[in-house]
């Protein structure tokens, strides 16, 4: 006869309410590790999609993700005749807000040469980009549908695609449009202002010398073009051909002086341990402390619950029960609190994780290393139960 | 064989000027089927001798011997299993009944069983039969909530009995029920004891009770200062 099972099923929904409020605290636990999971996801989601081996960024930077950096596009044709290099492909990033519905709407703008790297790596619904211009692939996260246009700048965008689980390190989902269009977006002034920079470098060539008016005039819109230019790129990525030497290449690029050759591993490394090392410590002490709290609370609920069986183990032990008897009541019943807790805190997890405005991404090993801490905190929580059991007289259950 | 043997039986709590003589000097025998009452005012060391004898109230000096097998002399005998001896030859019975609330009334007689490893099989059988005859055969299955006093109390009794103990121990048993209610208690033990062949010893205040027993034994500042026998 299992006495831990028989109280439980004649106190039950006193223990039921107990496993549902510890239930919600570990499901707040399991949410964080999901939470920073998530995070990992999220930064490492674009490199991996990417396909590529090898970030060329400008010189001493971190860029492109965790710093800003900004390159000639041209560099391309010259990382693409490095030997050793299958593909070169340059990309563009900029975070985006624009007003949907009335309300803000961040996301993180992504310009790729279609045929290239750096694409979405899945159409769930409608197509890729075909057209140099006008056209744009967004997370399904963004709520939007094939047709929708989108007014970004100075021209309206029609979605043609949509793509899934793609979002920046700070949670932004991700949208795709041409290179040349992420290059307007980012870089092209309006008319007006491109008129002011020509009066303004127009103002300057008078002032030289050493140049004829007539040269000035011929000078000033090259200048200007130079000036202006939109053919400038946030990264240079590459994939290496079979066989190559990933060291070997980056050795070379490196001797170029202006640029950074960053492999994939440490790009991931910047992304993981630089820009979300604050929130996964966050995350993390906040998970400690919920833990923490979670074993106060098993802890008084078993105290209580022994306080309140004092006589009945009292009893117990004057029929002559084993300690292990009282041991396996106290013991057994912590752990089933946990494994019910647990499962609860799962289930609500399980049911509403993507509906989270975060990624929420459960993996298998943090689950099981969880549910293993929570019957741990169990067992250990029970100690104090027990001692206060093994304490008790057999005496005490009788009544003079 | 005597079920139970005392002898110059004391027992005394704290020390110093806080020193208490709870039982002094009490010797007695009770034989196998004897119905013994222990009666005497409030802090007499009434109480004190039944836990004694029940192994949960180590004698300070004198000796115990249950059923054969002497448990105590001048302190308890190292290296016995006092818990196994109570398990196995004592019964108790308590004023409050001390059901376990969480169990049925069949768990409450089954769990008496199932601590001295019979099984679950078994020991519902054995459990069920007893409460029958007791009269309970329709309350199996009820907690100790839904029982009357009488009820809980001939559970509690069916509980103490079950192992088929040497000797039990009872602690104002009628205290808590009417006339008629403790009346009935005491015949059942009586009975019970006939058929068990259990020496039962009860503590009780109530002289309404005192006639149907076989044996009195009158407690008064720790010591057994008088002794009726009422079978002869």
């Amino acid at each position: 006869m299992n006495l831990a099972v028989r109280d439980i099923r004649y106190h039950r929904g006193r223990f039921i309410q107990t496993c549902i409020g510890l239930g919600l605290l570990i499901a707040v636990v399991i949410s964080m590790g999901g939470i920073y999971r998530g995070l990992v996801a999220d930064a490492t989601v674009a490199l991996r999609a990417t396909g590529a081996d090898l970030w060329v960024v400008q010189q001493d930077t971190d860029g492109p993700f965790a710093a800003s950096s900004r390159i000639p596009e041209d560099v391309k044709y010259r990382i693409a005749a490095v030997p050793g290099i299958e593909k070169a492909s340059c990309l563009s990033y900029q975070n985006l807000q624009i007003d949907r519905f009335g309300k803000p709407l961040r996301f993180f703008l992504v310009g790729y040469e279609p045929g290239g790297l750096g694409g979405p790596p899945v159409i769930v619904t409608g197509r890729a980009l075909r057209q140099k211009h006008y056209e744009m692939v967004t997370d399904k996260s963004m709520g939007f549908s094939p047709g929708e246009t989108i007014h970004i700048g100075q021209h309206d965008y029609t979605v043609v695609g949509i793509t899934e689980k793609m979002a920046s390190v700070t949670g932004d989902p991700y949208a795709y449009v041409t290179l040349a269009d992420a290059q307007d977006i980012q870089f092209k002034d309006s008319n007006e202002a491109i008129r002011n920079n020509r009066a303004r470098i127009s103002a300057r060539m008078s002032g030289v010398r050493a140049l004829s008016p007539a040269q000035g005039k011929i000078l000033t819109p090259m200048v200007s073009d130079i000036a202006s230019s939109t053919h400038i790129v946030n990264t240079v990525v590459a994939r290496l051909a079979p066989g190559a030497s990933l060291e070997e290449v980056q050795d070379r690029i490196r001797r170029w002086n202006h640029y950074r050759p960053i492999s994939t591993a440490e790009q991931e490394e910047i992304l993981t341990k630089g820009m979300i090392q604050k929130s996964k410590m966050q995350l993390g002490l906040f998970r400690i402390i919920l833990l923490v709290i979670s074993g106060v609370i098993i802890s008084l609920i078993i105290y209580t619950m022994t306080m309140d069986k004092i006589r009945v183990i009292a009893t117990l032990k004057l029929i002559g029960a084993k300690n292990r008897v009282i041991v396996g009541l106290i013991l057994q019943q912590s752990l089933m609190i946990g494994l019910i807790a647990y499962g609860i805190g799962y289930s609500i997890i399980l049911a509403t994780h993507e509906k989270f405005p975060r990624r929420v991404e459960l993996v298998p090993i943090d689950l099981q290393g969880l549910f293993v801490i929570v019957l741990a905190i169990c067992a250990l929580a029970s100690f104090v139960g027990i001692r206060k059991a093994l304490k008790v007289e057999p005496a005490q259950a009788l009544g003079g | 064989m005597f079920a139970v043997e005392v002898e110059h039986l004391t027992k005394i709590y704290g020390k110093g000027h806080t020193r208490v003589t709870a039982l002094s000097d009490a010797s007695f025998s009770v034989s196998p089927g004897d119905l013994v009452a222990i009666i005497g005012p409030s802090g007499s060391g009434k109480t004190t001798l039944l836990t004694t004898i029940g192994l949960v109230n180590e004698p300070t000096q004198g000796k115990v011997v249950i059923d054969g097998t002497l448990v105590a002399e001048d302190g308890w005998i190292p290296g016995l299993d006092m818990k196994s001896i109570r398990r196995e030859k004592l019964g108790f019975i308590f004023q409050a009944h001390n059901l376990i609330p969480f169990l049925t009334a069949m768990e409450n007689v089954m769990v008496s069983l199932t601590l001295n490893g019979v099984g679950n099989r078994e020991a519902k059988s054995q459990a069920r039969k007893l409460l029958g005859n007791l009269g309970l055969e329709d309350r199996l299955d009820n907690y100790p909530s839904a029982l009357s006093g009488g009820e809980c109390q001939r559970v509690a009794i069916a509980r103490a009995l079950i192992n088929r103990p040497k000797v039990v121990l009872a602690d104002e048993p009628t205290a808590a029920l009417d006339t008629e209610n403790g009346k009935n208690v005491m015949a059942l033990l009586k009975k019970l004891a006939l058929e068990n062949h259990s020496a039962i010893l009860v503590v009780t205040h109530d002289r309404r009770m005192v006639e149907d027993f076989d044996r009195i034994f009158e407690v008064h500042d720790g010591k057994v200062v008088r002794e009726r026998d009422n079978a002869h």
